[in-house]
């Protein structure tokens, strides 16, 4: 078997080499099939989209998921990696998106973590001053600037990324994973970040990282995997790369859908959007200076990678999260009256006048549904507050009930059903049925078709359609690039908070939508028109 | 008068603190691997119940019972049951994930069921008294108690198990915040992602620290009836009591064990004012008044909980995963 390890060249074997591997979590398959190596004295990037099982693939071989099948080979050895542990032992070190560190530790404390005395250098007895020692040492190698007996929790982001690699490089570690490390950090510490992980390719160690922005991606790697749907499309040297051959093999053909797409008819400016901006919780802007117009009569579709504040932008609109100053949301109804700001309004204010957010996001259940309860009280949830009675009325929401349930078709024992024993299909048909029966003005979806099958996909597109027809403006944000340009009469891009884009759904590209989503403001001026003219 | 009323206040206020200390103790180990268990009343009963019905049956079977194997004896069986108690609620939290909050309560009804039910066989009729294992347990320390004066009595005329449930304490804290093995454990109650993406045996370490932590609360227990209570099977309902004020003092020592040792015996301070107090002011006592002394532990907890949340400091937050089950592959 080490035979086959090998890699091409025959001189050294892969310090890691992938064959077959799977790995489905449920229904959702999230690797299927993925063959790679990484090979020592390279930085390798992995790229994909959200969801394509990169961070999966990943987890697998840092020992936090088991694969179903498969076999790993490191250094042409056939390997069982089936925790953390024997990764550690492996000498394969993982820095995760979201770091995994003790807040109440301090930096030392975090490093020596769970290592044995045998291999953590400092005798049997828990020495700290020996292993702030050692950290320091790392340090001036490489350059890092931790102080050991700083707590974590008032580390900046950044310094915590530099923690978790020191932790890697502590424990032994010469084969990196870095899942999406840029993602949190400013440019500066990202060039920073690059220095660092050249020095470790000159040390003879194997560099992983994982990201979906292209710029980065040919800037730092000498050779590129990518991974689509779960599956490995490929790998290419990135000298041979561009960004429109890697934004090919990362969204892949065109697929014909044979979504219907009626011509909007009667089209009325509904939302204005103006310098939109969101600050997260971590002080930094989710969503930057976002201006752009949503019309009555359309499909607006919503693209970007998942996190690049297509969530703040629908909480924003809603009244769910406050805006920064200067921001400006301004809602014209379809009967004509006055124009409303919308900013500054509770969120059930927005929705009387006809908002509704039909927010779908991973966990169906958690926003939006009350998962134990039936089809009639969840109907309910939205109506409680009518009526004179002391008594509520359940008449009413038990008629809406079973209409939608005759209406989408869905398939439930009865509408006293806890909705969490329905399929997602199901629970995503209540959840949009339940907005749509209150004659929404403005209708927002996130992710409506996240983990349904083709039928139901359609059915919810259909639904969408018949309330353009209406005269409904709808916001869509989607992940499937061919859904949103099948169905959507203008697409915005997303990216990293930004605007990128605003395309024509009728004459847009799928590369030019891939480009905008991973390309940011400072040169995108030029590409703005890459995927067809605003409509 | 004065002096010897101080003194008697003094030694009553350090048995109750010693009773509430062991609780608070096995509680504080357990929390700190992220496991809330609300059974510390049940388990403490459990470890009452299995200690006095050891030395019980022992003194009453044997016609030359020896004083070291009696107390041995309650210890060891007084941990042994409370421990079982752990171990039911480290399988139904850990193993099978089940809510954490309503283990914990559950247990502290199993916990006092069990017992009374088991007690109609132990001891039939209505008085249990083990006389011999009272002696016993509440021998001082020899020569020290009796020579120093008021020093030796101040310090030295309490018996094993107070002196140890401050080595408990002690020897707590060091594993806690010195060795590998704590370092590992505050890490699972933590952030248990983190300790077993970092190589940690998550399931060991709360498995064990919940099962010895029930063992060290039972303890609690065994003390109440054996030296508390005189030795005597009764007023057994204030064991759930104690348990209680056990869980407060864990919020009180905010997860420290050293604060503990201090914190049991200011709880036995407040929670006997309303005895001694009186007498030494020349009032009178009335059951109204006894009552509102006794409220004083609890409310002296709220207000270091106000005075923790106001400070944010966060050393002194519970263990950030407290009550939150753990399985590797969630998504």
């Amino acid at each position: 078997m080490a035979e086959k390890a090998k890699t091409d060249t025959g001189r050294k074997p892969d310090a890691i080499r992938l064959e077959g591997i799977s790995k489905s979590f449920g229904t959702i398959q999230a690797n299927r099939n993925v063959s790679m190596s990484i090979r020592r004295g390279e930085i390798l990037s992995v790229l994909g989209e959200n969801g394509s099982g990169k961070t999966t693939l990943m987890n697998i071989m840092s020992g936090i998921y088991f694969p179903d099948e498969g076999r790993i080979f490191v250094d042409g050895e056939e390997v069982t990696i089936a925790s953390p542990k024997d990764a550690f032992s492996l000498g394969i070190g993982m820095i995760h998106q979201h770091f995994k560190l003790v807040d109440v530790f301090t930096a030392a404390e975090n490093i020596v973590l769970g290592l044995p005395p045998e291999e953590s250098g400092e005798g049997k007895r828990l020495d700290m001053k020996a292993v702030s020692k050692r950290i320091r040492q790392i340090c001036d190698r490489y350059g890092f600037d931790i102080e050991p007996d700083q707590k974590v929790y008032e580390m900046t982001v950044s310094q915590k990324q530099t923690l978790e690699i020191v932790k890697v490089l502590y424990r032994g570690a010469d084969i990196l994973i870095l899942d999406e490390p840029t993602a949190v950090l400013t440019p500066q510490e990202t060039e920073k970040l690059f220095g660092v992980m050249r020095e470790m390719k000159k040390d003879g160690c194997a560099v992983v990282i994982i990201t979906h922005k292209l710029h980065e991606v040919l800037e730092i790697s000498d050779r590129v995997v990518i991974l689509r749907k779960g599956e490995y499309i490929g790998d290419i040297a990135t000298s041979d790369a561009d960004e429109l051959t890697l934004t090919e093999m990362m969204v892949g053909k065109k697929v014909a859908l044979d979504i219907e797409r009626p011509e909007p008819v009667g089209r009325k400016l509904r939302l204005a959007v103006k310098h939109l901006t969101v600050i997260g919780p971590e002080g930094l802007p989710t969503l930057k200076d976002a201006t752009f117009d949503v019309y009555g009569g359309e499909i607006l579709g919503v693209a970007g990678i998942s996190g690049c504040g297509q969530k703040e932008l629908l909480e924003a609109i809603a009244g769910l999260q406050i805006p920064a100053e200067g921001s400006s949301v301004t809602f014209y109804p379809s009967s004509g009256g006055a124009d409303s700001e919308l900013v500054g309004l509770t969120p059930r204010q927005i929705k009387e006048l006809g908002i509704h957010l039909s927010f779908v996001p991973e966990d169906r259940l958690g926003m939006g549904l009350v998962g134990s309860m039936g089809m009639t009280e969840n109907m309910m949830l939205k109506s409680y507050e009518k009526g004179k009675s002391f008594f509520t009325d359940t008449q009413a929401p038990k008629k809406l009930a079973e209409d939608v349930k005759e209406d989408l078709a869905v398939v439930t024992p009865s509408v006293s059903t806890p909705v969490r024993r329905l399929s997602g299909g199901n629970v995503q048909k209540v959840l949009v049925g339940r907005e749509i029966a209150a004659a929404p003005e403005v209708l927002m979806t996130a992710y409506a078709v996240r983990g349904l099958d083709i039928g139901t996909s359609y059915q919810i597109y259909r639904l969408l359609n018949e309330q353009k027809k209406k005269g409904v403006a709808v916001l869509y944000v989607g992940e499937d690039l061919d859904v949103l340009i099948d169905l959507c009469d203008r697409i915005l891009v997303l990216c990293a908070g930004q605007i990128t884009g605003l395309v024509n759904g009728r004459e847009a590209t799928k590369e030019g939508i891939g480009l905008l989503m991973t390309k940011l403001n400072s040169h995108d001026d030029n590409s703005r028109g890459d995927g067809g003219k605003e409509g | 008068m004065i002096q010897e009323n101080l003194l008697a206040w003094l030694t009553r206020s350090i048995q109750f603190g010693t009773v509430i200390m062991y609780g608070s103790l096995g509680e504080i180990l357990t929390e700190k691997s992220g496991n809330l268990n609300l059974g510390v009343p049940g388990i403490m009963y459990l470890g009452a119940f299995a200690g006095f019905a050891s030395v019980f049956t022992y003194e009453k079977n044997h016609p030359n019972p020896s004083a070291v194997v009696c107390v041995l004896l309650g210890m060891v069986f007084a941990f042994l049951a409370a421990a079982l108690g752990g171990l039911i609620y480290s399988f139904l939290t850990i193993t099978l994930r089940a809510n954490q909050n309503v283990t914990g309560l559950a247990l502290t009804t199993f916990g006092t069921g069990v017992a009374n039910f088991m007690c109609t066989f132990m001891f039939p009729g209505v008085y249990a008294k083990a006389g011999f294992a009272n002696a016993a347990f509440k021998t001082k320390i020899p020569f020290l108690s009796d020579r120093l004066g008021i020093v030796g009595q101040i310090f030295f005329s309490y018996d094993l198990l107070v002196y140890l449930a401050i080595v408990t304490a002690i020897l707590m804290h060091l594993y806690i915040s010195k060795t590998r093995s704590g370092l590992n454990l505050r890490a699972v109650g933590e952030n248990p992602a983190t300790a077993d993406a970092a190589g940690v045996n998550v399931t060991r370490h709360k498995y064990l620290a919940t099962v010895i932590g029930a063992g060290v609360s039972g303890m609690g227990g065994l003390y109440y009836v054996v030296t508390y209570n005189d030795g005597i099977w009764a007023t057994t309902d204030e064991i759930a009591a104690l348990g209680w004020l056990a869980v407060a003092l864990v919020i009180f020592t905010t997860w420290r064990p050293l604060n503990a040792i201090w914190g049991a015996y200011l709880f036995g301070t407040l929670y006997w004012l309303y005895n001694f107090l009186p007498k030494l002011l020349g009032a009178t006592n009335t059951e109204r008044t006894a009552s509102l002394y006794q409220m004083l532990p609890y409310l002296v907890t709220i207000v270091v909980l106000v005075a923790v949340s106001l400070r944010r400091r966060r050393e002194s937050q519970p263990p950030a995963s407290l009550g939150l089950p753990y399985f590797r592959e969630d998504r």
